[in-house]
């Protein structure tokens, strides 16, 4: 038997033309290329420079996540969802522990859902200081990545003195928190918070008006917000094509109703304006951690809940908006200690899917940008 | 909005109910199609969130089906199922939402359910001609197809 071979639906039909018939060459980006951001395979059907059609290659990641969900209880299952989306493991985390205690029918106490908002928002400027680091270092930009990764370091330095860990943090238990905050921890926040407000404008300086940056983003990989509805894309992506929607503003869970916060939106859907967005939601996230850490109640930060979790029989679909769009799990309980079945619905895969429609017409190069702009995580995507 | 559906549809909606504050329906298979059209052109459902399927090999018909939707002008989700039998398949909601494109792809890779009409049936995690859909509940956890890794991989066994 012969090793198989992953027939692309850009090749066929194609069999009876020789090179010299056309111009056109399809040709493989990946799954090593280093501006794919981990294990993506992109095959590409080229007219010279110009991109005809695309098509992804994934699953070099899988893990198997949701089967490993089925064969391990609910609190063993926790930390795994860590391992998705590796750079908001706090997001997935949350979005697992609300989903459960969903279906468990509890509720986690005000202090625990404070300490989950200024992490999460923690996380969610984490995440985007990670992709605008890279997204600009593919563009061509060195010098943001090493102030972007300077500045994720406070808060990296903040979960790792809070649980421990810096990047699959399992801050979360089923119920509430794990750990009361530590002795200064609110001062260590507000204090990152007035280290960071300045360096977002030290980042705008460095692009927002850099003309090199223009050229390369305006107008590249634009998609409207209709099309973003019905190709499921959400998240920064769908509010820079100018669709006001939010999970924590349209279906509030955790603390987020407590506060005050803007969505950020942009009008043309192109790479510009999902930077753009980006950068005020970072601005947003400040906002909402400042508010958190002045109100942050007294009180328990575990629901009481039974020592074997048992979950009653029945399905549940809990989803959060993690910093790259709508993180959504759906579970099914049989009554036992185990999920019966584990989906998660994850915001990388759904929106990895607009790449296609995003380049064609374009640019070789507009394609590197426009998975850039898209912010996926590979582990997410294959799960 | 329950009831214009019973109306319209009668007794091929099997249930429609609320659990933890969120709706479900269970529909007739054939019924699908028309539902599905339905709720996204006249009741504004014009968000796939997910598409995702439940195995459960005792029953008569093993796999649940799910359309999980939202729509955006009314704020809500709505959850869709349908029972369908082994080797029975399902029409795509592809030409609805193009978002289902790698959904059902993920679902056939997945579960081995098959749509109709989509427009590039196979699978998408796991590589091509690998034998086996892994989150049926027969397929073992540790199992994998040793032929395809010795194969391709040219290693005895990928654990």
């Amino acid at each position: 038997m012969k090793p198989t071979t992953y027939i692309s639906r850009l090749e066929l039909g194609e069999k009876d033309e020789t090179f010299l018939d056309s111009n056109e060459l399809i040709i493989n980006m990946g799954p090593q290329h280093p501006a794919t951001h981990g294990v993506l395979r992109v095959i590409l059907k080229l007219d010279g420079e110009k991109v005809l059609g695309t098509e992804c290659v994934i699953g070099y990641l899988h893990r198997g996540v949701e089967k490993i969900a089925e064969n391990r209880t609910y609190a063993m299952f926790n930390p795994y969802v860590d391992r998705m989306d590796y750079v908001a493991a706090v997001s997935n985390g949350l979005g697992y522990c609300e989903a459960v205690e969903k279906l468990l029918n509890v509720e986690a106490p005000p202090r625990a859902n404070y300490i989950r908002v200024i992490l999460a928002e923690l996380n969610r400027i984490a995440s985007h200081q990670l992709w605008l680091g890279t997204h600009a270092l593919d563009i061509g930009a060195i010098t943001p990545l090493f102030y972007t990764f300077r500045d994720r370091e406070e808060i990296l330095k903040i979960f790792e003195k809070y649980c421990g860990a810096r990047l699959t943090t399992h801050a979360f238990r089923i119920g509430g928190c794990q750990y009361e905050t530590y002795e200064g921890f609110e001062k260590d926040v507000k204090k990152f918070l007035n280290f960071f407000k300045p360096k977002i404008d030290e980042y705008e300086e460095l692009l927002t008006t850099n003309r090199i940056w223009v050229e390369r983003t305006k107008s590249v990989g634009v998609i409207s917000g209709k099309e973003c509805r019905a190709l499921g894309v959400t998240g920064p992506v769908l509010r820079a094509s100018g669709v006001r929607w939010d999970i924590r503003k349209a279906q509030p869970y955790a603390a987020y109703s407590d506060f005050q916060f803007e969505i950020p939106t942009g009008q043309n859907g192109d790479t510009y304006d999902r930077y753009l967005v980006r950068m005020a939601e970072m601005r947003q996230s400040v906002r909402i951690i400042e508010q958190a850490v002045a109100g942050i109640p007294e009180g328990p930060i575990m629901a009481k809940i039974p020592k074997v979790l048992k979950p009653p029989v029945g399905e549940i679909y809990h989803s959060i908006e993690a910093p790259k769009g709508e993180l959504g799990y759906f579970v099914v309980s049989d009554g036992s200690t185990q999920p019966y079945r584990l989906r998660v619905r994850p915001p990388s895969f759904v929106n990895l899917q607009a790449l296609d429609m995003m380049v064609r017409g374009q640019l070789v190069a507009d394609v590197i940008a426009v998975i850039g702009t898209l912010d996926i995580v590979l582990g997410e995507v294959d799960r | 909005m329950v009831a214009k559906l019973n109306g319209r549809f009668g007794s091929g909606i099997s249930e429609a109910s609320t659990y933890l504050g969120q709706n479900y329906f269970v529909v007739d298979r054939s019924l699908i199609p028309e539902i599905l059209q339905v709720l996204r052109d006249q009741e504004q459902f014009d968000y796939c969130v997910d598409i995702t399927a439940v195995h459960y090999p005792k029953r008569q018909k093993p796999f649940d089906v799910l359309w999980i939707l939202y729509s955006f002008p009314r704020n809500e989700r709505i959850r869709v199922k349908t029972l369908i039998a082994e080797g029975e398949s399902l029409p795509s909601s592809v030409p609805l939402w193009p978002t289902a494109n790698w959904l059902e792809r993920e679902v056939y890779d997945m579960f081995g359910i098959l749509f109709e009409g989509h427009p590039d049936m196979k699978r998408i995690l796991l590589p091509e001609g690998w034998k086996g859909h892994p989150l049926r509940k027969d397929y073992g956890i540790i199992q994998q197809d040793k032929e395809w890794v010795q194969i391709n991989l040219g290693i005895e066994s990928g654990q």
